[in-house]
């Protein structure tokens, strides 16, 4: 079973009839443990994975690390929602080390990147103090290459 | 001139350079007569290659090959298949199981010693056993026992001048991986006629429907097996050329005297490469075999569907469908779907008379390329079967 959730994360379009020849499971009892996922948040939704850049959208990455001060009875968690809530914050992990929180925030261009930073996430009350860290090129995110795939030099017949 | 050697003259080149040399000319060419893993090298290897570089591990080992990787070999082997070998004594580091294979018949045979081999075999066989004074002696095996070696008819076909019997379970190029019980009749059979067990097992962490048997493993047969492994398959690791022997104390100390000479050490950038295959490699080869799994039940499916009679490989990563009904010999089969849909397989009849009526089909390559392959077979077929029915005429209403 863990095999099918391999193949969905690999390649989400994949039918249960696919599956069911990669796997040798029978096909509805595959559909039927899909939609048992789903309903349990084990499979959280279904995306594509864009290259933006390719595509001729210009859009701008940062890292921010944020320095908080932890609340009494729910530690980090209700700053970190005031930070996730916004739609510009990509994603916010709580992290060891000298700065608590690292958000990567989404936006059109530098500036409104840097305006996000100063207006929005820096005057949070129990913000300390932000680092911001532009990404200037993916290489590989989540796991997928953004340049081009390795040239495979096999011959086309070999013993 | 004086003429060359006469075993070496007398050997047929093989019959699949020729096609490879057509095949290789074409554009859009989908390959499924690639005997090699599409992946590259897992990095974590390739990049201890590259440090071995950087650290001047350049020299010659000593001839057995580093003593750390022998150590390591002796570990796995007894952790898969609980086999005891002495890394100082009995394992002997080759340039790919093909060298292995050389020395071990150049040790064990005189000339005219026969060998026995299954019929269809890898290509090097049969001229290596030659190469080295042998007479091969094929025993057919057939697709109704899938392809797997009846040890009754083996044992008809020994004769006062046996030496050996050499086998490659899961086996190129037919998928076909043999059954512990048939497998433990065959070293009975080695047993009681006193001959040497040659074991190719390159490809046996590909063994899909059943645990792998390491034929040394088997009660009776350490003391007269050669186990012939290495790195390409299960690491893909080819072109680095690296495997390694593992036998009794005197055969391997007779091979190692052949590779002194000949070979003086394995490639000592391979040697540390394959050191980090071995001990930081299991998740790359698990991943990879449970990928080839699924390409495996995707391609025998689509085959079938596509209008080949092809049998479930248990093993390696071959198909080995039969063309039969469609009246054309292997040769013209392969020839006639190369050029008229661009997909090259590899005629089974390269691999002796036992393979003609098949086509060898590596499903090492993507899913979108399997899928595109079948798809072309399909039309290939179909256009064929019309083909046909015209030509009779008979068929037709």
């Amino acid at each position: 079973m863990r095999d099918l959730l391999v193949l969905l994360e690999q390649d989400a379009r994949r039918t249960p009839a696919q599956l069911a020849e990669l796997t040798g499971l029978p096909e509805n009892q595959i559909a039927e443990q899909i939609q048992e996922w789903e309903k349990g948040g084990v499979i959280r939704r279904y995306k594509t994975v864009v290259d933006w850049e390719r595509y001729g959208d210009e859009k701008v990455f940062a890292f921010i690390d944020v320095s908080v001060t932890p609340e009494r009875g729910t530690g980090f968690d209700d700053v970190a929602a005031r930070i996730y809530r916004f739609p510009e914050v990509h994603s916010v992990y709580l992290v060891s080390g000298a700065q608590d929180l690292r958000v990567v925030v989404q936006g059109r261009n530098m500036k409104e990147v840097a305006n996000f930073v100063a207006e929005k996430l820096a005057t949070i009350e129990l913000v300390n103090s932000t680092t911001t860290h532009f990404l200037l090129k993916k290489y590989k995110d989540d796991g997928d290459l953004f340049t081009e795939a390795e040239v495979n030099h096999r011959l086309v017949i070999a013993p | 001139m004086k003429p060359l050697n006469e075993v070496v003259q007398n050997t047929p080149p093989s019959g699949i350079r020729r096609f490879f040399d057509i095949a290789q000319s074409m554009e859009g060419v989908i390959s499924l007569g690639v005997g090699e893993p599409d992946y590259v090298t897992p990095w974590r290897v390739r990049e201890s290659g590259i440090w071995s570089l950087e650290h001047g591990y350049t020299t010659y080992t000593s001839n057995a090959g580093l003593l750390e990787l022998r150590q390591a070999i002796s570990k796995k082997l007894n952790s898969l298949y609980q086999l005891d070998y002495d890394p100082d004594k009995q394992i002997l580091i080759t340039v790919g199981v093909s060298e292995g294979l050389d020395l071990a018949l150049r040790a064990l045979l005189n000339q005219g010693d026969e060998v026995i081999v299954p019929d269809p075999c890898y290509v090097s066989y049969v001229p290596c056993i030659q190469f080295a004074g042998g007479v091969p002696v094929r025993v057919p095996s057939y697709s109704e026992e899938e392809f797997r070696l009846d040890p009754e008819r083996m044992e008809r076909a020994i004769t006062s001048k046996t030496k050996a019997i050499l086998l490659c379970y899961p086996a190129n190029p037919t998928g076909a991986t043999q059954t512990r019980e048939n497998l433990r009749k065959i070293v009975t059979v080695a047993a009681a006629h006193d001959l040497y067990l040659i074991s190719d097992e390159i490809y046996d962490r590909l063994s899909f429907t059943r645990p792998h048997t390491s034929i040394p493993a088997l009660t009776g047969a350490w003391d007269r097996t050669v186990l012939l492994n290495g790195f390409s398959k299960a690491y893909a690791m080819t072109g680095w050329r690296i495997g390694y022997a593992c036998g009794p104390s005197p055969i391997i100390e007779a091979m190692t005297k052949i590779h002194q000479y000949t070979m003086l050490c394995a490639s000592h950038l391979a040697q540390r490469a394959a050191l980090e295959a071995i001990n930081g490699g299991e998740e790359d080869v698990q991943a990879m075999v449970a990928d080839y799994d699924r390409r495996r039940r995707y391609f025998v499916r689509g085959l079938n569907s596509a209008g080949l009679d092809c049998q479930e490989p248990s093993g390696a990563f071959y198909a080995f469908p039969s063309i039969r009904h469609t009246g054309l010999s292997s040769l013209e089969y392969a020839e006639a779907l190369l050029m008229k849909e661009r997909v090259a397989v590899v005629p089974g009849n390269a691999f002796g008379d036992c393979g003609e009526g098949h086509i060898r089909c590596s499903y090492a390559t993507s899913l979108d390329n399997l899928e595109e392959a079948i798809d072309r077979i399909r039309r290939f077929n179909d256009q064929l079967g019309g083909h046909r029915l015209e030509k009779t005429g008979a068929a037709l209403p």
